[in-house]
């Protein structure tokens, strides 16, 4: 029998793991305005970032598609926009996804209601209205073909490739397999391991595209004129006795599992099938984060060695911990123990098994630890350009 | 404390393995290979937990393995039972302060 959890359908039929009001800056200068209503109204969640005014078109272009995927995002019952008046962004565009989508939604416009206390009291007034109007709605039963699982590794040590990204693995396979849909990214950390990665796509088409993202990636870093490591790995990653980023990625591919890639997602790009897929990202916790929400993902897998604590805030984001020292010592922020892998106390597919299980119950409404917390506020939107 | 301290190689071709123990120059660390065997090795240096240690000498130049894959090139002579790092370990690849 297919496995299933419990979710909130949604009028475009997708499924929730979550039900809030998701309140969206459409510019930086927004902020303010909607942490100030999400502090004051239940249930809602502040998707700030710092984009969205002096960047380049595509850039903007960028900003504006992300902000869609992730007010269209499941995990959003209700959508509460907050425009300046003058931001480069696309605020029509924004409404009309929004509106498609038929989840209830309303906007505040501060330049034109006269300035940040007239704006913030309008939106705690259209807020408490969404989120009312959402509060009562029931979860249902959902196979995982209603599922997207973003994944992840950050603050990895030598045992992450070993332990905790070879249980994720298991279970990206597994959700696959299940006909759910499966993302990853970090295209830095493809550098190295891009050749097995090629390996493994459907078409050729799709090996040719995983290898110009990572010379695109290469290159960029390349064009500083310095070594990259201290930037890639990181200072904490060596410290953690990972020598090069060669030896970084082929422990970070490990959480990809061993199913065929059907293809390269842009950025700011939903799903577009079935299976396991690739998104367009770099390493940094905050920018990919929100690349896995845009995608659709209602939860994150996330694996961690030296204990990063980040959340996202519209979705739950599981922590497995690869290292037995750092799963005792940060207990309060790591969900699962794949140490035990590493000590030889339990194999991979005990734990893979266990963060399954894990992963069912959090879909179904069980907390993570970073989520009961509510480490949320910290992401932003990876763009390519200066700011001008 | 006579805890075991054990390494793991993780593909046959690999020349360095990852010790997941503190091992203090002198102490003998037991390279467990995928079949299971095990591979006794005096290290000669202090190597921190979760850090590689040389399974045989590599040469200058010389490619260094783990996952059965290249992770870099030994800018050292390093002997079997060195502890393999930053300090003899560089990558080859997004290397920018390299000339063509």
């Amino acid at each position: 029998m297919a496995d299933q959890f419990y979710g909130y359908l949604r009028p475009d039929g997708s499924a929730g793991s979550r039900n809030y009001v998701a309140i969206v800056p459409s510019v930086v200068c927004a902020n303010e305005v909607v942490e100030a209503i999400a502090n004051q109204v239940m249930n809602c969640r502040p998707l700030l970032h710092h984009q969205g005014c002096c960047q380049l078109p595509p850039d903007l272009e960028r900003v504006t598609d992300t902000l869609i995927s992730l007010a269209c995002h499941p995990n959003a019952g209700a959508v509460l926009v907050v425009s300046l008046g003058c931001e480069g962004t696309d605020v029509d565009r924004l409404l009309e996804a929004v509106a498609a989508t038929g989840k209830p939604y309303d906007i505040v416009r501060i330049q034109e209601i006269g300035g940040m206390a007239n704006a913030i009291a309008d939106g705690i007034k259209k807020a408490q209205r969404l989120s009312m109007e959402i509060s009562g709605l029931q979860r249902q039963p959902f196979d995982l073909t209603h599922f997207v699982m973003g994944i992840k590794c950050g603050g990895s040590d030598a045992t992450s490739g070993l332990a905790s990204n070879c249980a994720i693995g298991y279970v990206a396979d597994k959700v696959v397999d299940q006909g759910g849909t499966v993302v990853f990214g970090e295209v830095t950390e493809f550098i190295g391991a891009e050749h097995i990665l090629a390996r493994r796509a459907r078409t050729p088409e799709v090996g040719q595209k995983i290898l110009k993202i990572v010379e695109d990636m290469e290159n960029r870093a390349k064009s500083l004129g310095c070594d990259m490591r201290k930037g890639q790995p990181t200072p904490g990653n060596i410290a953690g006795g990972l020598t090069t980023i060669e030896e970084k990625s082929l422990g970070a591919i490990m959480k990809s599992g061993s199913r065929p890639i059907e293809g390269v997602l842009d950025y700011a790009e939903m799903a577009r099938g079935k299976g396991l897929w690739i998104k367009e990202t770099p390493g940094r916790e905050i920018e990919i984060l929100t690349g896995m929400a845009a995608a659709g993902a209602q939860c994150i897998t996330f694996s961690t060695g030296r204990g990063a604590p980040q959340g996202f805030p519209i979705l739950p984001v599981i922590k497995i911990c690869g290292n037995p020292n750092t799963y005792e010592h940060m207990i309060n922020d790591m969900d699962l123990n794949a140490g035990l892998i590493i000590k030889g106390e339990k194999s991979i597919q005990q734990v893979g098994e266990e963060l399954y299980a894990k992963l069912l119950r959090t879909l179904s409404g069980e907390q993570c630890k970073g989520e009961s917390i509510y480490y949320s506020k910290s992401m932003d939107i990876y763009c390519m350009g200066p700011v001008i | 404390m006579n805890e075991r301290k054990l390494a793991v190689q993780v593909n046959p071709e690999d020349n360095v393995a990852s010790i997941f123990a503190q091992v203090s120059a002198g102490d003998t660390v037991e390279v467990m290979a995928r079949d299971g065997s095990i591979d006794p090795i005096p290290v000669h240096e202090d190597i921190p937990y979760g850090h590689k240690v040389a399974l045989r000498d590599i040469a200058v130049g010389e490619t260094v393995r783990k996952y059965g894959e290249s992770i870099g090139i030994a800018t050292k002579e390093i002997k079997r039972g060195d502890y393999v790092h930053v300090h003899n370990l560089d990558s080859a690849r997004a290397r920018g302060d390299w000339k063509e």
